[in-house]
């Protein structure tokens, strides 16, 4: 059984997170696209475990998860944050430092 | 009779100072003590400094009429004293002292400059009574005199031209006295210039003596002027009398006398008859050891002064401005000054003879006419004068004195002045001669008219004017100098001018002259009573209009605007430099400025363009983001796939 | 395989879901299809732990907290779909065109050969494997995660906590102020006027008449206002002489 697939799955959905955050304005959606950017390269990660027969890769994609949950923490408190102060959840509001 | 054999270039060769000689720096410290002390001393000088500051320059006469005392009882060829101070600048090879010298030449000088200078400072006590800067104005004035002095004294070219600026400074402080007045300080400014361009001559040459003889000093120089090339010689004496040019208001530098009117009236006095304007005769008379080896520039000397006589003259005549007449007058006389400087030895005794009667006569006149206009409230027009000889007896008959010197009245001392260097002039070069006999004709002319329009014909006073003789403080002086310019004459003497200075300037060299003495004599009289009488008859006869009229011919309207000596200063010399600056300026700004801004400017055009793409949009970096890394992908698959 | 070959078809139909749908909590809900499809393939994988991790972390925390932020965000708000950056969207579809085809196109040239397989590395379990290896080769990384978690929760209470800059006004301070008001401003100090009271009916909808008979505003409730249910004290006037009657003949009847 080949992982070819898998890698190829990854990196469409990669592209679509990617294609995601830069045209979605919604910061939550962004915020998701970002995640689906990760998971992405979670399951490359994991194909890649099975490719070589190793788990570092599972060890490296569980590393992700956890980080992923931190900055989905910290993200999401900043995204309140601003929404609070501005009333706006929308990432082109927040474009004051600028030339 | 100085044992100096016709023809022979006379050296400085002085012996050092002792007994009274000693006493020789005295005579600049005083009045240069008196400057120090009104201008440092301020307001609490106020109430005695003018006193001060006359009984100063009193004294260095009296020491000065004491060294000349001892001089004369000296030998003949043991009247050059020399004086070391200190040494005054020691660099290299250059080895300038503070020296002073005291000859024949220098001892004339001291007295007419004190002698004269005093009698200025006291006729001032009256005059500047009531202005309200008087201690500056003697400060300034004393000043004038050691800076004079200090120019007469001095032993190097150095130390000359240290007297040289001083004078410079002063006159320039002095002319613009009344700053208040625009005219006074564009003026004084005018003069400062003006003298500017003769000074880079005389520093040219100073530096041209160091780099030729290795020394400025006057001994040194002319115990090896011999040496130097022909060349070099009348480079020199061109040099020399570019500065003596500046100095003495000699064409073309000669635009700034009459507009130094504007200083109060002993200034003017001060400046054109004891000090400033001799120097330049004094400077060509000292260094005869140059210009008597440079026949070229002896020429451009003779030339000079024979323009500067007629065109003062000129001058003279069309101007309503007594100060100014008289200004006009002063050019043309030391015109009559330098034609003698420049015709060599025959003629130095007589320049130096001719400008101790003039500084008699000149002074005398030029505080008369300060008393005239001391009466007419200030007033300087003449046709507002007329009729002032019953209201202002002594200034009137002392004025006339000084009229009748300068005319050439036989017998008063510009008659014995005068004569002798037309008859100089004539047995050189009868062009010159007759130039000089043309000068006389017009001066007889214009002096009359100045006579006739203010102490003669009807009264054309201005409202309000009531004409009064000044105090005794003034009149006294006018009187000294009125007895000067009658008896001035007897310094010629049995020869006593010539074999005094012979020391100095050479021996006079004993020609015959191609018309005898006396016919030249007769004929200068009848010259000038010709232009006496045309006076008369065009000024004396008639009514003199109160105002200026304007239907005149080119020559007088030529004269009025001082044969347009200003108008061509403007055109060749003014605009060119103010266009320079200006263009200067343009290119200052615009290439040199653009320059160095416009860098910055274009780098800041081209961040103001670039600056967009920080628009805040955090998209869009993200989208740069994306492009990054997709062309570092490509790359690297390039280089893994090639 | 199979697993596989359903999956990705749906997993790449929700991702292309999450850019098009205008409504937040929908792209949310369609991120979790992806998530679970790929705890799915994650087992597929021979990955079992991920599998549990992918579901309880991601798809039961995280997409759970998205979805709590949504709420409180306002769950009805859409994203506008016109672009404000000019050439943006079309320069994010390009290059993500573009990176999409280098990476297909660049493992397509790739032969990977058979996978090796991870038959050998579960062989003890793959919970156990993972833990030799984390707890061993990676504890440092792991325990630095925990530091790493320990700020990010420490940061999300200061981000979200809100300073009280002023002490809390108490009664005291709230009389004092309404005096003020009613000093500088003019604001009305007491209760405000209370309604007209007619005994014919409940008449808090019926304004107080002034002195000068003109109804006092302030006397009926906004909410009244803004009903449109206010009658008006002089309508009610008119019938004064039946309510008299009325009150009369109540008179005679107890007087009777």
């Amino acid at each position: 059984m080949s992982v070819t697939p898998y890698i190829v799955l990854s990196a469409i959905l990669f592209t679509i997170g990617c294609v995601g955050v830069l045209t979605r304005r919604n910061a939550i959606v962004v915020f998701m696209c970002v995640e689906l950017m990760l998971n992405a390269s979670n399951l490359a990660l994991v194909a890649f475990a099975r490719q070589h027969g190793d788990l570092d890769g599972q060890i490296a994609a569980f590393f992700v998860m956890v980080v992923a949950a931190a900055e989905v923490v910290v993200g999401l408190a900043i995204i309140m944050t601003i929404f609070r102060t501005r009333r706006s959840a929308s990432v082109d509001d927040a474009s004051l430092l600028k030339y | 009779m100085y044992a100096l054999s016709e023809g022979a270039i006379p050296v400085v060769d002085p012996t050092a100072a002792d007994g009274v000689f000693s006493l020789l720096w005295l005579v600049i410290a005083l009045p240069l003590a008196g400057a120090a002390i009104l201008l440092i001393g301020g307001r609490y000088t106020d109430k005695w400094g003018h006193y001060l500051a006359t009984l100063l320059p009193i004294g260095s006469f009296v020491i000065s009429l004491v060294l000349f005392i001892s001089l004369l009882g000296r030998e003949d060829g043991d009247r050059q004293v020399s004086q070391h101070l200190y040494d005054w600048i020691q660099v290299g090879h250059l080895d300038v002292g503070a020296d002073l010298l005291y000859d024949p030449l220098s001892s004339l000088f001291l007295l007419l400059i004190t002698g004269v200078g005093s009698l200025i400072h006291v006729y001032s006590i009256g005059y500047m009574a009531h202005d309200p800067r008087r201690r500056r104005f003697f400060g300034y004035l004393n000043l004038f005199v050691a800076a004079m002095l200090t120019l007469v004294l001095a032993e190097n070219y150095l130390g000359l031209f240290l007297g040289w600026e001083g004078v410079g400074l002063a006159s320039y402080l002095l002319i613009g006295f009344w700053q208040h007045k625009p005219s006074a300080a564009a003026a004084a400014k005018k003069a400062f210039v003006i003298n500017r361009v003769g000074d880079i001559g005389m520093s040219l040459a100073i530096m041209l003596f160091f780099i030729t003889f290795g020394s400025t000093s006057f001994t040194v120089i002319s115990h090896a002027a011999g040496g130097a090339t022909d060349t070099t010689m009348t480079i020199l004496g061109l040099l020399l009398l570019l500065g003596a040019c500046g100095k003495s208001a000699q064409f073309p530098l000669q635009a700034w006398l009459l507009d130094a009117m504007e200083g109060p009236t002993p200034v003017s006095a001060l400046i054109h008859a004891a000090t400033m304007v001799t120097a330049g005769v004094y400077l060509i008379v000292r260094s005869n050891f140059v210009f008597d080896l440079a026949p070229h520039a002896q020429t451009a000397v003779v030339v000079v002064a024979v323009i500067t006589l007629l065109y003062g003259a000129i001058i003279g005549c069309a101007k309503d401005d007594i100060k100014k007449v008289l200004a006009g007058s002063t050019m043309s006389q030391i015109g009559y000054m330098m034609l003698a400087a420049g015709l060599g030895p025959a003629g130095y005794a007589f320049a130096i003879f001719h400008l101790l009667t003039h500084g008699f006569f000149k002074a005398n006149m030029f505080l008369g006419a300060g008393s005239v206009m001391h009466g007419m409230n200030d007033d300087v027009d003449m046709r507002h004068y007329g009729g002032l000889r019953k209201l202002m007896p002594v200034t009137f008959l002392t004025f006339t004195m000084g009229y009748l010197a300068i005319i050439g009245f036989p017998g008063f001392s510009g008659f014995w002045s005068k004569d002798k260097i037309i008859e100089t002039a004539l047995a050189d070069n009868w062009i010159v001669g007759l130039c000089a006999l043309l000068g006389a004709g017009i001066t007889g002319f214009y002096m009359t008219r100045l006579m006739l329009m203010t102490f003669f014909t009807e009264k054309r006073w201005e409202k309000g004017v009531h004409p009064h003789e000044s105090p005794s403080v003034m009149t006294v002086p006018l009187m000294v100098l009125a007895a000067l310019s009658l008896l001035g004459g007897l310094f010629l003497l049995n020869d006593f001018i010539q074999e005094f200075l012979a020391p100095v300037v050479g021996a006079v060299p004993h020609e015959d002259p191609p018309i005898p003495a006396l016919g030249v004599t007769l004929l200068a009289v009848v010259v000038v009573a010709v232009g006496v009488a045309a006076a008369w008859f065009l000024i004396g006869k008639r009514d003199v209009p109160r105002t200026a009229p304007q239907d005149v011919s080119f020559v007088t309207r030529a004269g009025r605007e001082e044969l347009y000596g200003n108008q061509v200063n403007d055109v060749l010399v003014v605009n060119p430099s103010r266009r320079l600056t200006t263009g200067i300026l343009a290119v200052d700004k615009y290439a040199v400025d653009g320059t160095l801004t416009g860098g910055p400017v274009a780098i800041g055009a081209v961040a103001m363009v670039a600056r967009r793409v920080q628009n805040g949009y955090v998209r869009s970096y993200a989208l740069s983001l994306l492009v990054g890394g997709l062309i570092v992908v490509l790359a690297l698959l390039a280089v893994n796939l090639a | 395989m199979t697993v596989f070959w359903i999956l990705a078809p749906i997993m790449t139909i929700a991702a292309l879901g999450i850019l098009f749908v205008r409504k937040a909590v929908h792209a949310a809900l369609l991120l979790a299809v992806v998530m679970i499809s790929l705890a799915v393939l994650y087992a597929a994988l021979d990955a079992p732990f991920l599998f549990a991790v992918q579901i309880i972390v991601y798809t039961g925390a995280i997409l759970m907290l998205f979805l709590f932020v949504l709420m409180l965000v306002g769950v009805d708000a859409s994203d506008s779909v016109v672009e404000t950056i000019r050439g943006q969207r079309l320069l994010a579809i390009v290059g993500g065109l573009a990176l999409g085809l280098v990476l297909v196109i660049g493992l397509g040239q790739i032969s990977m050969g058979t996978a090796v397989g991870l038959d050998d590395a579960n062989a003890g379990g793959n919970i156990q494997a993972l833990a030799n290896i984390l707890f061993s080769r990676y504890v440092f990384a792991f325990e630095t995660t925990s530091a790493l978690l320990i700020t990010a929760a420490v940061g999300a209470m200061v981000l979200a906590h809100r300073e009280r800059l002023t002490p809390k006004p108490r009664q005291p301070e709230l009389a004092a102020q309404r005096v003020r008001d009613y000093a500088e401003k003019g604001t009305h100090l007491g209760p405000l006027p209370a309604p007209g009271v007619y005994a014919r009916h409940n008449a808090v909808d019926t304004p107080a008449l002034l002195p000068d008979g003109s109804p006092a505003p302030d006397s009926v409730s906004r909410v009244l206002a803004a009903r449109g249910v206010i009658r008006s004290a002089p309508e009610q006037a008119d019938h004064i002489e039946a309510v008299q009657r009325s009150l009369e003949g109540h008179r005679e009847e107890e007087s009777l």
